[in-house]
């Protein structure tokens, strides 16, 4: 997309969100048709791995086709937050963003860009994730966000939070993933999908003395990703959302994918062991009508690779 | 032959000042360690510097560069200043260009000029007492190696990361990203004044007067000077075949050759080859000159003058050595270190430098006697705590890095994070440019040990990753009422997430709100905290400085059993 048609999506955007309408801008448009073929809200899967528990799982909601439509440019935004390896669950399993990656260029993508913007010096994070080089094999643009004159102004109709420079490969991408992985946080109880999208922010630091769990819920209001991935592999259950040592992390083995971000980070928190309502952000989201919270009302696929 | 001398000397020098270049401009943190060690391992006073402290603390002798330099000096003379001195070659290319420039009206020419003895050496003499005394003060301000890299650092560095970034952008532009645009820390622009002084005299030296700086002001080029006069090979002159025909005077920017004497002061020449390459008659030579059978050339160099000033040199660092010496034995694992803190306050005012009353951070016991409210004086004494520089890990002591360092800042351009940054007079006039961990523009990358590695002059001894996990160069302090979640009721925890060994974790505090709690025997001192924090006066989670490094407890392996995932717990 160039910057013309991102201004004039932009201007449309602001209309459909001085209407409260704004979470209805993307996604929809590619996922609305197939919705009616497949008839899950949410796809959970286990016992294989990251690779393995993707490709089954992704066929529950219609496959990649579903969701990118040739000579699209997609974003694959995984947690690449620390400076930490595989094993220790801090940042996206690297397998699964590969899988995603190579899925979403078999599905006809232009482009696909990685990156996020971590916490730790980005150079080492993106090395020591492992993701840098498995996106590159898989055939991703993995790009840095570590620059502010990557990011470009946007409003949205957050309810504290309504306007942010948010990295400017999200604004322009026709097709938005988001793969977080699920943790323990310090900071927000648990970190999941939209947590995850802190790494599209700039400024950071806003969010955290602006109420942290109304912003976090306040920035799917900009875009809600037209798919969350979640990572379930390897679970940090405690000393998140780095992690000290490799025993913070349980081997668990599950995968969410869903086209509602609140209804997955709501069956991530229950993997993780919390009651989605006791998750300020969680709770905030749904009641923002950004998704569903209720489990027992969706239409779940449950998928066991070991059974 | 000869006349290929200079451009051996061209060739070389080019390659060394590209390669250094390269290592104080580069900003991805992605070149070998080892390349830092090879272009830096023949600079003399980074050379000298670390080859002291691997005899103070014991470690395997490695630095010989400074003796290959004297060696390499004793036989062909000044060749240092004009092949490996980086700062050296830096005059000769704005000299260069300067002589190109369209500017000139006329061709430039050098002519002789007398040497500045009344300059030189009591320069030298001061360098060497003021080692002694004050650590590597002077040798902080004089040292051409350290000059050339803060010039680069600190002046070159940011143009060349504004390059890149259009460079990207226009990349990025054709659908590229090979390369990445990087944001350019403004630092104190107090900073640059040393680095600007500098660059400002080096460009009307060097256009004017050659090497002027290396003949007068620097301690480098005096010392070698004193050996190079009896040097084995040098350029001399045959007085029969000489026709005073003056070429070489014209090219020799140390205007070291007096032409109507068919003299050349060797102490000032800087073996740049120019004369040899000009010379028509065959006249001017590099000649092997044996001492005994030197001929009335060596005017300037008096053998007696070299011992003297070794003999200086000699005393003069004995007592550094020794002081630091004692202080060496490991650091109990304890807070107070109120002795040797006295100790090196009562130290520093002794220092001559301490009288300018520029030591900020050394007064902090100072107001004992206010009688204001006991919460009044803790906030001062805090206040006056947090003003103390955090030097990085590996650097054992305030002490030991002030007075090590000569503040090149090649570890502000290795550091992958930003974190080193140059001072002004945060460390007192005696610290004058050495940098420190800046944690209001980032914090230390737990896994990198780069500082360490690339440092020349063992100010930052290198540390292994698994040494550096329990290195403590601060300690960290919470304050509450100062804390978001204190004062809006509101989910934050910035601090405790970014923490590396969870020094800083999240206690229950209201309702679901929780709230930072420190343990600072966990903590590294890495400023991550610090950074993280939100509050944007910085002063509610902060690093206070050890002045002695201490030692962190490793964090523990709480190991627990989580049961195997079976089925969907929804």
């Amino acid at each position: 997309m160039n910057r013309r048609t991102f201004i004039s999506k932009s201007a449309g955007a602001g209309l459909l969100a001085a209407t409260g309408l704004s979470w209805l801008t993307e996604g929809t448009a590619a996922g609305a048709e197939e919705d009616s073929r497949t008839p899950y809200d949410l796809v959970a899967v286990m016992g294989g791995e990251p690779g393995a528990m993707y490709a089954r799982g992704i066929e529950g909601l219609g496959g990649m086709e579903a969701f990118v439509k040739p000579g699209q440019t997609v974003v694959v935004k995984p947690n690449i937050g620390w400076d930490r390896t595989p094993e220790m669950g801090a940042n996206t399993n690297p397998e699964l963003v590969a899988s995603i990656v190579a899925d979403c260029l078999r599905a006809g993508a232009s482009e696909v860009f990685v990156f996020d913007h971590s916490c730790d010096n980005w150079v080492k994070s993106y090395a020591s994730s492992g993701i840098e080089a498995a996106a590159k094999e898989a055939g991703a643009t993995v790009v840095s966000a570590a620059s502010q004159t990557s990011y470009r102004q946007v409003t949205f109709p957050g309810k504290v939070m309504t306007s942010a420079l948010v990295h400017e490969k999200v604004i322009d991408c026709d097709v938005f993933i988001d793969v977080p992985v699920i943790k323990h946080h310090d900071g927000a109880q648990v970190s999941l999908a939209m947590k995850n999208l802190m790494g599209i922010v700039w400024d950071r630091g806003f969010l955290h003395r602006n109420d942290l769990q109304q912003c976090i819920a306040d920035i799917v209001t900009y875009r809600k990703p037209d798919l969350t991935v979640i990572d379930g592999y390897r679970v940090m259950q405690k000393n998140g959302p780095k992690g000290v040592t490799r025993a913070d992390a349980a081997l668990k083995k599950t995968l969410i994918l869903s086209r509602d971000i609140v209804a997955a980070d709501a069956a991530a928190a229950k993997i993780f062991g919390v009651e989605p309502a006791d998750i300020p952000h969680i709770r905030i989201a749904a009641e923002m009508g950004l998704g569903k919270i209720e489990l027992d009302k969706l239409n779940i696929q449950r998928i066991n690779l070991k059974a | 032959m000869q006349k290929y001398l200079k451009l051996l000397r061209v060739f070389f020098s080019i390659i060394l000042l590209a390669g250094m270049s390269f290592l104080f401009l580069d900003f991805t943190s992605s070149t070998g360690t080892a390349w830092y060690r090879r272009l830096t391992y023949l600079s003399f006073v980074p050379s000298l510097d670390l080859f002291i402290q691997s005899l103070i603390h014991g470690l395997a002798l490695t630095a010989w560069g400074w003796l290959a330099v004297l060696i390499l000096t004793l036989l062909f003379g000044r060749i240092y200043c004009s092949f490996l001195c980086p700062l050296g070659v830096l005059q000769d290319i704005i000299s260069f260009l300067s002589r190109k420039s369209t500017l000139r009206k006329r061709p430039f020419r050098y002519k002789y000029s007398k040497p500045l003895n009344w300059v030189r050496y009591p320069i030298l003499i001061i360098t060497l007492v003021s080692l002694a005394v004050t650590g590597t003060l002077l040798v902080n301000l004089l040292d051409p190696y350290s000059h050339f890299g803060r010039i680069m650092a600190d002046l070159f560095r940011p143009v060349y990361i504004y390059g890149n970034n259009l460079l990207a952008a226009l990349l990025e532009k054709a659908g590229s990203y090979l390369l990445y645009p990087v944001d350019i820390i403004a630092g104190n622009p107090l900073t640059l004044i040393v680095p600007v002084i500098v660059l400002i005299l080096l460009l009307s030296l060097a256009t004017t007067q050659g090497r002027m700086y290396c003949n007068s002001v620097c301690p480098v080029g005096t010392t070698l000077g004193l050996i190079s006069g009896i040097a084995l090979f040098r350029p001399t002159i045959d007085k029969t075949a000489c026709t005073k025909c003056g070429q070489c005077v014209q090219k020799c920017k140390a205007q070291c050759i007096n032409i109507k004497a068919q003299k050349i002061d060797n102490t000032r020449c800087v073996g740049c080859f120019n004369c040899v390459r000009i010379c028509d008659t065959g006249a001017l030579r590099y000649r092997l000159t044996l001492p005994g059978k030197s001929d009335a050339q060596n005017i300037e160099s008096d053998p007696e003058d070299m011992e003297t000033v070794s003999k200086v040199a000699a005393s003069g660092l004995g007592p550094m050595a020794e002081s630091i010496l004692k202080e060496e034995p490991e650091a109990p694992r304890t807070q107070d270190t109120d002795r040797s803190k006295r100790r090196f306050i009562a130290e520093s005012v002794t220092a001559l430098v301490a009288l300018s009353g520029l030591e900020a951070w050394a007064d902090e016991d100072g107001d004992e006697e206010n009688k204001a409210s006991r919460e009044d004086a803790a906030m001062k004494k805090l206040k006056a705590e947090r003003r103390v520089p955090v030097c990085p890990p590996g650097s054992l002591s305030l002490r030991h890095f002030t007075y090590t360092c000569t503040a090149c800042h090649l570890c502000v351009s290795a550091c992958p994070t930003g974190v080193l940054r140059p001072t002004f007079l945060e460390y007192g006039l005696i610290g004058i440019g050495q940098p420190r961990m800046d944690y209001n523009t980032s914090f230390c990358n737990q896994n990198c040990t780069r500082c360490g590695e690339v440092c020349p002059t063992g100010a930052i001894l290198p540390l292994t990753a698994e040494q550096k996990t329990t290195v403590q160069i601060g300690r960290v302090n919470f304050i509450a009422a100062n804390c978001t979640v204190t004062k809006q009721e509101t989910a934050c925890g910035s601090c405790a997430e970014h923490c590396p060994t969870k020094a800083v974790r999240m206690v229950p505090y209201k309702g679901f709100l929780t709230i930072p709690s420190t343990d600072t025997s966990l903590c590294l001192g890495c400023g991550a905290c610090q950074f993280a924090c939100p509050v944007p006066e910085k002063n509610a989670i902060f690093v206070l400085s050890n002045r002695e490094h201490l030692t962190a407890v490793p964090p523990e392996e709480e190991v627990i059993e989580y049961e195997e995932q079976t089925e969907f717990p929804f």
